[in-house]
C-alpha cells in the first residue's frame, strides 16, 4: 500500500510541476501577481511530494520489502544498513528519484529564500526549474517506475553489486547529483534572465552562490569517485579518462568557468551574456552526463544494460533543453546591455583568459569523449580514445592555465599593473624553482617533466599564500596589524586562496603517482618476502575471514623498512555469496606523503599467492588537495555577502530612508 | 587603448587559445587512438605487430593458465578465429572463461597478443557492446539470455 502511495505522490508531483511550469510564466508575462504567486507554494508542495516518494522508497529498502521489484533487484536482507540505504540510489530508477528530489529541493530553497528577488524573475526561475522537473518526472513515471511490485514477493533479494558496497561510493552519487542539479539552478536563472531581457545585480548575486555550491558538490563527488577508484580497483590508478568520468569532469570545468565569470558579472557588471551562456553550457553538460551514464551508449563501469526507450527519452530531454535554451540565447542575448569596460591586463581580463582556456579544455574533453560514439554511430571503425589523447590535449591547456592562476587574484579590477603583480610573486617563483631543482637533483627515475610538475604545484600553493600575505601585509607590517587584517579579510578571499592552493596539492599528487609510482608483481608462498621502494613485504599467512555478507581470503603482510617493523597490512579477496561476485580489497599504509598499496591476487602453482604492491609517492596530497578545494568552496559560500540579502529588500530600503 | 583595440586583443587571445586547442586535438588524434579488433579482424585484415590495439571476444573455455610468476595465458575467440594472449598481472575480479573480455596491448611477431590491460566489465548476462557486435558479425551471437537487472551492470567491471 505504502509503495502505491509513493507512486501516487510522484504522479501528483508531476501534476504540480506542470502547473508550476505554466501558470507563473503566464503570470510573469501579464504582470499578474496572483498567477505569479502560484510558483512558490507549488515549489514547496512539489518538494514535499517528491521527498515523500523518496522516503517511501528508502523505507522499502530499509525494511527489505522484496515485494518491490527495485528492492528485490538491488538489495539483500543481510546487507549492512548503510548499504541498504545507499542501495536506494545504487540503481537506475532510485537514482533518478534522487535526481528529482535534489532538483525540487533547490526549487523549494528559491521559493523560501528568494523574497529579495524581483517578482517576475522569481516566478520565471521557478517555472523554468519546474519544466526540468516535469521532464524528469515524465521520464521516471513512463520509463523507470521505481515502485513496481512483484507478486508473489520473493523471500530474498539479489543483492547490490559488491563494488558499490563501499563507504565512499555510498555518498558519491548524492554529491555528484547535487552538483549536476545545482547547475539546473544557474540554468533556470539564465533562462529566466533571457526571458526577462535584463540582468541586474541581484541576478548575479544569486547565480554566484548557486554556481559555487554546485561546483563544490561536484568537486566532492568527483574526488570521492576518484578516491574510491584508487582504493578499490586495485592498482592505485585514480583517473582513467573513462567516458563516464569525463561526463562529470565536463560540467565541472564549465562550472569552474561559470564560477569565475559570475564574479565579473557580479562585481563589474561585465561578461553578462557570456555568464549566461556558460550557465546554459554547464547544465547542458550535466544533462549530457546524465544521458551518457543512463542510456547505456557507453562501455563503462556505470553502463547499464541497454534500454533504448530510456536512452531516446533522455536524448529527447537533452535536445529540447539544450536546443531550446541555445535558441533562446541566440534570440535574446543581443538585448542584454553590455556592462563595465576593462583593459586587457586587469582582473576581468585574467578571468576572461581563464574562461577561454577552460572552454578549450572542455572542448578537448568533449571531442575525446564523443568522437568514438559519433564514429560508431555513423558506422565507422570502433575506436577507443584513451588516456594519451587527454594527456596531449587537456594536460597542456591545464598547465598553461595553472601557470597563470597565481597572477589573477593579484591584478586589480579595470586596469592592472602586471609588473607589480609579478613582483609580489617573486618569492613564490623562487620557491617553485627550488622545489623543481630539488626534485630534479634527488629523484633519478621518472620522466623529466615531473620536476616541472612539482615546481608548478609549489607555484600554485606559494602563489595562493603570497596573495594572502600581500593582502594582510604579512612581514611588511607588525604582526598584530597583519592578524587584524587577516580577520577582516572577506571569507571569499580565504576561500579562493584555499581552492587555488588545494589545486596545487592535487597537482603534486597527480605528478607523484603518475611519474614516480613503483610497481611490484610477484608470487609469494607464505613466509617469503619481496622488496619495493625500500619496504620489505613478507607474506606471513593467508586465511579465511568472515564479513557481514561476504567471506574473504585474507593475507597478512608484514611491512618492514630498514630492518624495523612498520605495520601489518591485510589485503583481502572477498567473495559475496548473495551476489555471486568477487571483489579485491587492497590494503593501504599511508605515511601522509606516500601510500604503500598491497593487493592479494589469485593462488597459483606451488601454493603461492600472486601479490601486487605499489608505492605511490605524494598520493595522499591529491585527496588533501581535493578536500582543500571543497573547503575553499564552503568558506566562500559562508561569505557575509551571500548571507545578508544584499541588495536590500524594498522594505529594508524604505526603513533606511525613514531613518535618515 | 580604444574600445576597438581592446576587443581585438581579446579576440586574438581567444583565437590563439582555440588554435592551440585544435592543434593539440589534431596531434593527439593521429597518435593516440586505439582501434578495436575481433580475432577474425586480426586474421582477415592483419595488424602490424607493435601497433596498439584492443582485442575483444570471449575467453575460450579451458584456455586460462596461471603461471608461477604472476603471468597468465588465455585465448580470445569469436568462434571463427582464436588469438592467444599473454598478460602479466592480476586479472580483474569479473574475468571468467566463456565470457566477454577486452584486452589492450600489442600483437607480437609470433601472432600472439601481449596485453598490458585486461578489461572485463560484464556478468553472466552482459557483455561489452564491442564484443557482442563482433560476435554478431561472425554469426556466433547466442543472445544475452534474460535481461540483466540494472544492479548487475551498474558500476561493474574493472579498469586496467
Amino acid at each position: 500500500m505504502i509503495l502505491e502511495l509513493g507512486h501516487f505522490a510522484l504522479v501528483l508531483a508531476l501534476a504540480v510541476s506542470l502547473a508550476q511550469m505554466i501558470v507563473p510564466m503566464i503570470g510573469a508575462h501579464r504582470r499578474d501577481t496572483a498567477l505569479m504567486g502560484v510558483a512558490a507554494p507549488a515549489a514547496l508542495v512539489q518538494f514535499a511530494l517528491v521527498a515523500f516518494a523518496f522516503f517511501v522508497l528508502m523505507h522499502a529498502f530499509i525494511i527489505s520489502d522484496f515485494s518491490a521489484k527495485l528492492v528485490y533487484d538491488n538489495s539483500h536482507s543481510e546487507k549492512p544498513m548503510l548499504f541498504k540505504v545507499a542501495g536506494v540510489w545504487g540503481n537506475h530508477e532510485g537514482s533518478m528519484v534522487l535526481w528529482v528530489l535534489i532538483l525540487s529541493l533547490f526549487g523549494a530553497l528559491v521559493a523560501l529564500f528568494g523574497r529579495n528577488l524581483p517578482d517576475t524573475l522569481r516566478a520565471r526561475v521557478l517555472a523554468v526549474q519546474a519544466s526540468i522537473a516535469v521532464a524528469f518526472l515524465l521520464f521516471i513515471v513512463f520509463t523507470s517506475n521505481p515502485f513496481l511490485r512483484l507478486d508473489p514477493a520473493p523471500f530474498e533479494g539479489l543483492g547490490l553489486n559488491p563494488l558499490l558496497q563501499d563507504r565512499a561510493l555510498a555518498f558519491h552519487p548524492p554529491w555528484l547529483y547535487a552538483g549536476y542539479v545545482g547547475f539546473s539552478m544557474t540554468f533556470s536563472f539564465a533562462v529566466a534572465a533571457l526571458i526577462e531581457g535584463r540582468v541586474d545585480a541581484s541576478w548575479a548575486r544569486w547565480v554566484r552562490p548557486w554556481a559555487l555550491s554546485a561546483w563544490l558538490s561536484l568537486t566532492i563527488g568527483i574526488a570521492m569517485g576518484s578516491w574510491w577508484a584508487y582504493y578499490t580497483l586495485g592498482w592505485g590508478g585514480f583517473w582513467f579518462w573513462d567516458p563516464v568520468e569525463n561526463a562529470s569532469l565536463m560540467p565541472w570545468i564549465a562550472g569552474t568557468a561559470l564560477l569565475h565569470s559570475a564574479i565579473v558579472a557580479e562585481k563589474r557588471g561585465a561578461l553578462k551574456s557570456w555568464t549566461i551562456l556558460l550557465a546554459i553550457v554547464a547544465f547542458s553538460l550535466s544533462l549530457l552526463g546524465t544521458f551518457l551514464v543512463r542510456s547505456g551508449v557507453l562501455t563503462s563501469v556505470h553502463a547499464f544494460a541497454v534500454d533504448p526507450a530510456r536512452g531516446v527519452f533522455i536524448l529527447g530531454i537533452l535536445i529540447i533543453f539544450v536546443g531550446g535554451s541555445l535558441a533562446l540565447y541566440a534570440w535574446r542575448a543581443p538585448v542584454l546591455k553590455a556592462g563595465g569596460i576593462f583593459a586587457p591586463i586587469s582582473r576581468e581580463g585574467a578571468l576572461l583568459v581563464n574562461n577561454f582556456v577552460l572552454a578549450a579544455a572542455v572542448a578537448a574533453v568533449f571531442i575525446g569523449t564523443l568522437y568514438p560514439l559519433l564514429l560508431d554511430s555513423i558506422g565507422g571503425p570502433k575506436i577507443t580514445v584513451g588516456p594519451p589523447f587527454f594527456n596531449y590535449t587537456f594536460a597542456p591547456l591545464f598547465v598553461l592555465l595553472l601557470c597563470l592562476v597565481p597572477f589573477g587574484p593579484l591584478l586589480s579590477w579595470k586596469r592592472a599593473d602586471i609588473a607589480a603583480a609579478t613582483q609580489r610573486l617573486f618569492v613564490a617563483a623562487g620557491l617553485a624553482f627550488f622545489a623543481g631543482l630539488i626534485a630534479f637533483a634527488f629523484v633519478y627515475e621518472g620522466p623529466w617533466l615531473a620536476p616541472l610538475g612539482i615546481a608548478l604545484a609549489v607555484w600554485l600553493v606559494a602563489g595562493a599564500a603570497s596573495e594572502i600575505a600581500w593582502r594582510t601585509k604579512l612581514f611588511a607590517a607588525p604582526l598584530g596589524e597583519s592578524l587584524a587584517r587577516a580577520r577582516r579579510l572577506p571569507r571569499s578571499a580565504w576561500g579562493m586562496a584555499l581552492a587555488h592552493g588545494g589545486l596545487g596539492f592535487v597537482v603534486a599528487g597527480i605528478v607523484g603517482v603518475t611519474a614516480w609510482q613503483s610497481e611490484l608483481i610477484t608470487a609469494l608462498a607464505p613466509g617469503e618476502s619481496a622488496k619495493i621502494a625500500g619496504y620489505t613485504l613478507t607474506l606471513e599467512r593467508v586465511g579465511l575471514r568472515d564479513g557481514p555478507n561476504y567471506e574473504a581470503t585474507g593475507g597478512v603482510v608484514r611491512v618492514d623498512r630498514g630492518g624495523s617493523f612498520v605495520t601489518y597490512l591485510l589485503p583481502e579477496k572477498r567473495s559475496f555469496p548473495a551476489e555471486r561476485q568477487e571483489k579485491t580489497e587492497p590494503a593501504i599504509h599511508t605515511t601522509g606523503v606516500s601510500d604503500l598499496y598491497v593487493v592479494l591476487g589469485d593462488r597459483v602453482e606451488g601454493s603461492k599467492w600472486v601479490m601486487r604492491a605499489y608505492n605511490n609517492p605524494l598520493a595522499p596530497l591529491m585527496w588533501l588537495g581535493g578536500a582543500l578545494m571543497a573547503l575553499g568552496g564552503v568558506v566562500s559560500l559562508a561569505d557575509r555577502r551571500f548571507r545578508i540579502g544584499a541588495p536590500l529588500s524594498a522594505r529594508a530600503r524604505s526603513r533606511t530612508v525613514a531613518a535618515e | 587603448m580604444t574600445r576597438k583595440q581592446r576587443r581585438a586583443a581579446f579576440i586574438v587571445t581567444g583565437i590563439a587559445i582555440l588554435a592551440l586547442a585544435v592543434g593539440l586535438v589534431l596531434y593527439a588524434m593521429t597518435d593516440s587512438i586505439v582501434y578495436f579488433y575481433s580475432p577474425s579482424d586480426i586474421v582477415e585484415r592483419g595488424v602490424e605487430p607493435g601497433q596498439r590495439i584492443r582485442l575483444g571476444g570471449l575467453v575460450e573455455d579451458g584456455s586460462l593458465k596461471k603461471l608461477g610468476d604472476a603471468t597468465v595465458r588465455f585465448a580470445v575467440t569469436d568462434f571463427a578465429e582464436t588469438i592467444p594472449v599473454t598478460y602479466r598481472g592480476v586479472l580483474p575480479d569479473l574475468f571468467r572463461e566463456n565470457q566477454g573480455v577486452v584486452a589492450e596491448g600489442r600483437l607480437a611477431a609470433d601472432g600472439g597478443f601481449v596485453a598490458d590491460k585486461v578489461l572485463a566489465k560484464h556478468d553472466e548476462y552482459y557483455m561489452p557492446p564491442e564484443v557482442s557486435d563482433a560476435l554478431k558479425r561472425t554469426g556466433n551471437w547466442q543472445g544475452e539470455g534474460a535481461a540483466a537487472p540494472h544492479s548487475q551492470t551498474y558500476g561493474q567491471g574493472s579498469y586496467p
